[in-house]
């Protein structure tokens, strides 16, 4: 939907999984839900968090796919694999460094959140943001995200000396630059690139 | 007499609960049709009433889709929401009326079934007497249906007792609110919650019992509000409380009335305020003078400085709001406890304005509308008293009957369990309530339904309750009969109708009114339509404390709902009450009400140690007739668990997923554990919304809060030990 974008919240999640079982209900998905979801550590602590897919600038799957089977539509949402061309190979899977990508063995198919493309490339919000109690997941205007929220979206990400932008934004505390967590992002190692912070 | 007619394997075989996961025709046959039409209706299960659209083809519900113009939730749905469709189409569901025989169940002709049903009705009745009889409603019901029930018991059947499932919702806040503010409803729109400066919650586990509150709440923080949750456990709320009150099962009150004594003797009290708008308040004062939070924190569990904390936020802010709900209200002194939250209220002045507020959060679907209009035991349409001559008059007059044959006040739900398992009813009608998994102390309710010498159900799937009747009349689901419900804000909203009942099922209010025909009192039920039902409750409540004369189908459409009261045609309703400082009591002043400490009515003791509480999780709804029967909500939660501190745990080298036996003074239950750090290590907790050897309820005590009848399911005590597992000797 245009001048929308998608925030993923996790400090506001409820563990409520509505955004699962909406995400069944998409016309394009019909019964299977993309939605990543987890309790962090149930034993410790209530807290859970649901993930859609992030929608990579340059997407790391479809950088490894042999079979050309995942495309960037030009409004940046990356799709699920296209089944005339997905061999099932899971590369993807074991690449993507969010842990999106889902083999399907019943459809023999890699499928992930496609944002419900059908209905966001037709001017509708998508069904798990749409139906999210908590609004962890909010697809809304960059501006009433300014305005309503007290955290700060951010879309850089560092894995390793990789560094990704993505479509998808994460809600991150109002002083945080770019989310990396692995010492390798801060470790001068000689010509790498750093992280922002590390300096 | 009433004992099931077949074993529960032969039951669940033909009737369920089945898990259904598909929509009708499946999920790639349907997925290339369109729907034929898309019907803005409102969630069938909780209080909120979110509005949702149904999608229709074929006569058959085959999805939804959010409905993002309706302001309460703005398109938000929790997985019950979500998955509530399933039920229209599903193999449970019954879809001709049945008669018990020596070999089971079997279906029968809407003649035959309703003819025996009023000649069994009327047989007791002439044999025991009228009050031999009694009818069951159910909160889930509209306005309509529920207003339909009470002039059906009292009118038709003329028994006393009438009472419903609301009774175990929010009747000791209603009580609290009547009694306080001359009003049972929550004066507060839901906009408010996210316009305040401090939330409190108590006994609301708002995430899972009331899943879209959650985004008014994390609004009202986005703007820098303070939240404080006290709450047994650490609910999915608690993890951005500014401040949690982890309180002990059965000792909130202790709590609030700390948090009122700090608020007078530090001199946080609006004066102004208490001397203009309220009575009473020395003797609350007074009553609260010993409760220091000292004493309090040894009573409760509460850190002293926590409860001054508390104090302090609500006392020093003009936009306070309390919430709470059933963790509140089902306590033997559930009433004191409303009221206190009430009191400080009313001693901070944080009544009658905007993000400011004492709010209770009804439960059931129409746990509001259904107790407005004459489903109480005690209460005639519009929130009137069964004992007010005027009352009488007026509701008689409407109903065109004499005053003099309107029967007075009966049992309440729990007492009406009672007086059957005394042998003093003897027949039972019952409608949108499972007793059998949703009343305390469930053996109990087991030995009660088995003495009934005649129990008619009606309802649309055969519930645990059901499987004990002489006649099941195949009923209607929620979208299968327009009507309104009242939501959690008091909104009358427009349930619309999407389907037909499937199958030779038939609409609730058409079973009644052919029951009341058959019971030769045909002409004061001449209703064709749910409408012509709406146009008498109107009238009938006309001039009462929950007035809808105002209201009609068409306004609700064109305001996206109308809060009662609305008592004429051009009057736009009521989002928020007291705005002018009146009260709805006669002299217009609110009451503070004394409040006075009590042990809860099952204590631990050194044979029971632990204290058991029992609640919802958010994939199932109340006794789970509706949500045991979807598959993706099933598969949430599919059994229910004991939660358990690891303090508590190894004490009894107790693992996740252990077998563990819980036993309390009525019966025992085995039930695997989950060991969390997020409950006191005091307590257990488990989900109530299963039947038999995985009830909560078989642990539950009948005490009931003395004024509002509502039983004490919030504590009891238990003591619990490690099972042997499955073939692992005794």
């Amino acid at each position: 939907m245009f001048g929308m974008e998608f925030y993923v919240d996790p400090s506001r999640c409820i563990g409520c999984q509505s955004c699962l079982k909406a995400c069944e209900e998409c016309d394009t998905h019909r019964g299977v839900s993309m939605i990543n979801f987890d309790f962090v550590d149930r034993k410790e602590t209530i807290a859970s968090a649901a993930y859609v897919c992030w929608h990579c600038d340059d997407p790391t799957c479809a950088q490894v796919c042999p079979a050309d089977a995942i495309k960037k539509y030009e409004d940046g949402i990356v799709g699920s694999s296209l089944k005339p061309r997905c061999i099932g190979c899971s590369n993807c899977v074991l690449a993507c460094p969010f842990g999106i990508p889902k083999l399907v063995p019943e459809y023999e198919q890699m499928m992930k959140c496609d944002m419900c493309y059908d209905r966001t490339s037709a001017g509708k919000r998508p069904m798990c943001a749409t139906v999210c109690p908590s609004q962890a997941l909010a697809y809304v205007a960059p501006e009433t995200i300014a305005a309503t929220r007290r955290e700060k979206p951010v879309n850089t990400f560092w894995f390793g000396n990789q560094r990704i932008t993505t479509k998808v934004y994460m809600m991150a505390p109002a002083n945080t630059g770019e989310i990396a967590i692995d010492v390798a992002d801060y470790t001068w190692e000689g010509e790498n690139e750093l992280v922002p912070q590390a300096f | 007499m009433a004992k099931p007619p077949s074993s529960q394997d032969e039951l669940t075989k033909r009737f369920g609960p089945h898990l259904n996961y598909n929509p009708p025709g499946g999920w790639q046959g349907e997925s290339d049709k369109q729907s034929e039409m898309l019907v803005k209706t409102h969630c069938c299960f909780c209080g909120q009433q979110c509005g949702i659209q149904l999608k229709v083809r074929d006569n058959r519900v085959t999805g939804f889709e959010p409905w993002e113009e309706f302001p309460f939730n703005r398109g938000m749905l929790c997985p019950k929401g979500v998955k509530r469709y399933l039920q229209g189409n599903h193999p449970d569901r019954l879809l001709d009326p049945l008669l018990r025989t020596d070999e089971g169940f079997r279906t029968a002709t809407w003649d035959h079934a309703l003819d025996f049903t009023a000649h069994r009705l009327r047989e007791l009745q002439e044999k025991y007497g009228r009050d031999s009889v009694a009818v069951y409603g159910g909160a889930s019901l509209t306005t309509e249906k529920s207003y339909l029930m009470g002039k059906f018991a009292r009118v038709a059947l003329g028994t006393r007792h009438i009472d419903y499932n609301g009774r175990l919702c929010m009747v000791s806040a209603g009580t609290a609110y009547k009694g306080a503010l001359g009003v049972d409803r929550a004066p507060n729109p839901w906009s408010d919650i996210a316009a305040a400066d401090v939330l409190m919650t108590i006994g609301a586990n708002i995430g899972e019992c009331a899943p879209i509150t959650t985004d008014y709440i994390w609004r009202a923080r986005d703007r820098g509000a303070k939240l404080i949750v006290a709450d047994p456990r650490f609910t999915p709320i608690a993890r951005n409380a500014d401040l949690f009150l982890p309180v002990r099962p059965g000792t909130d009150l202790a709590l609030l009335m700390a948090i009122l004594h700090v608020i007078i003797r530090d001199g946080l009290t609006d004066r102004e305020f208490i001397d203009a708008h309220t009575t009473g308040f020395e003797k609350t004062a007074e009553s609260v003078e010993a409760w220091n939070p000292r004493r309090a924190a040894e009573v409760s569990g509460v850190a002293p400085e926590a409860i001054e904390k508390a104090a302090h936020w609500i006392g020093e802010s003009r936009r306070a709001m309390l919430l709470h709900a059933r963790g509140l209200e089902h306590h033997s002194k559930g009433v004191e406890n409303c009221e206190a939250v009430v009191a400080i209220a009313l001693a901070t002045g944080n009544i009658g304005r905007e993000g400011a507020g004492p709010v209770m959060v009804t439960g059931q679907g129409n746990g509001q509308g259904g107790r407005e209009h004459g489903q109480k035991c005690d209460q005639l349409p519009g929130q009137r008293s069964l004992t007010d001559p005027a009352a009488r008059r007026h509701v008689a007059g409407v109903w065109g009957i004499s005053p003099d044959d309107l029967p007075g006040p009966g049992y309440t739900a729990v007492e009406i369990m009672n007086a059957i398992h005394a042998g003093e009813i003897k027949g039972l009608l019952c409608v949108c309530f499972n007793p059998l998994v949703s009343l305390p102390d469930a053996n109990f309710t087991r030995e009660a339904l088995d003495k009934l010498e005649f129990f008619g159900v009606i309802d649309f799937f055969l519930s645990e309750t059901a499987s004990h009747a002489d006649v099941v009349l195949a009923g209607s689901l929620q979208e299968e009969e327009e009507g309104v419900t009242a939501n959690v804000e008091a909104r009358v909203i427009h349930i619309q109708k999407a389907v037909d009942p499937p199958g030779n099922a038939r609409r609730d209010s058409e079973i009644i009114c052919d029951l009341a025909q058959r019971l030769g009192r045909g002409q004061y039920f001449p209703f064709r339509e749910p409408r012509e039902i709406f146009e008498e409750l109107r009238r009938a409540s006309q001039g009462g404390i929950a007035d809808y004369y105002g209201i009609t189908y068409e306004k609700i459409d064109r305001q996206m709902g109308v809060f009662w009261p609305c008592p004429t045609l051009d009057h736009p309703g009521t989002p928020r009450l007291f705005e002018d400082g009146r009260f709805f009591h006669a002299d217009g002043k609110a009451r503070f009400m004394s409040l006075a400490w009590r042990e809860s009515g099952d204590p631990v003791d050194a044979e029971f140690p632990v204290y058991l509480t029992t609640g919802r999780v958010v994939s199932q709804y109340l006794s789970g007739t509706q949500t045991r029967r979807i598959g993706g909500l099933v598969d949430q939660y599919p059994e229910p668990k004991l939660e358990i501190h690891p303090r508590l745990a190894e004490q009894h080298g107790i693992n996740t997923g252990d077998p563990v036996t819980v036993t309390s003074r009525r019966s025992a239950i085995t039930l695997p554990a989950m060991v969390v750090r997020t409950i006191r290590p005091d307590t257990v907790f488990i989900p109530y919304h299963w039947p038999g050897e995985r009830s909560a309820n078989r642990l539950t005590h009948r005490t009931l809060d003395p004024r509002s009848k509502i039983p004490e399911f919030k504590v009891s005590a238990c003591r619990i030990e490690k099972a042997a597992r499955a073939g692992e000797g005794s």
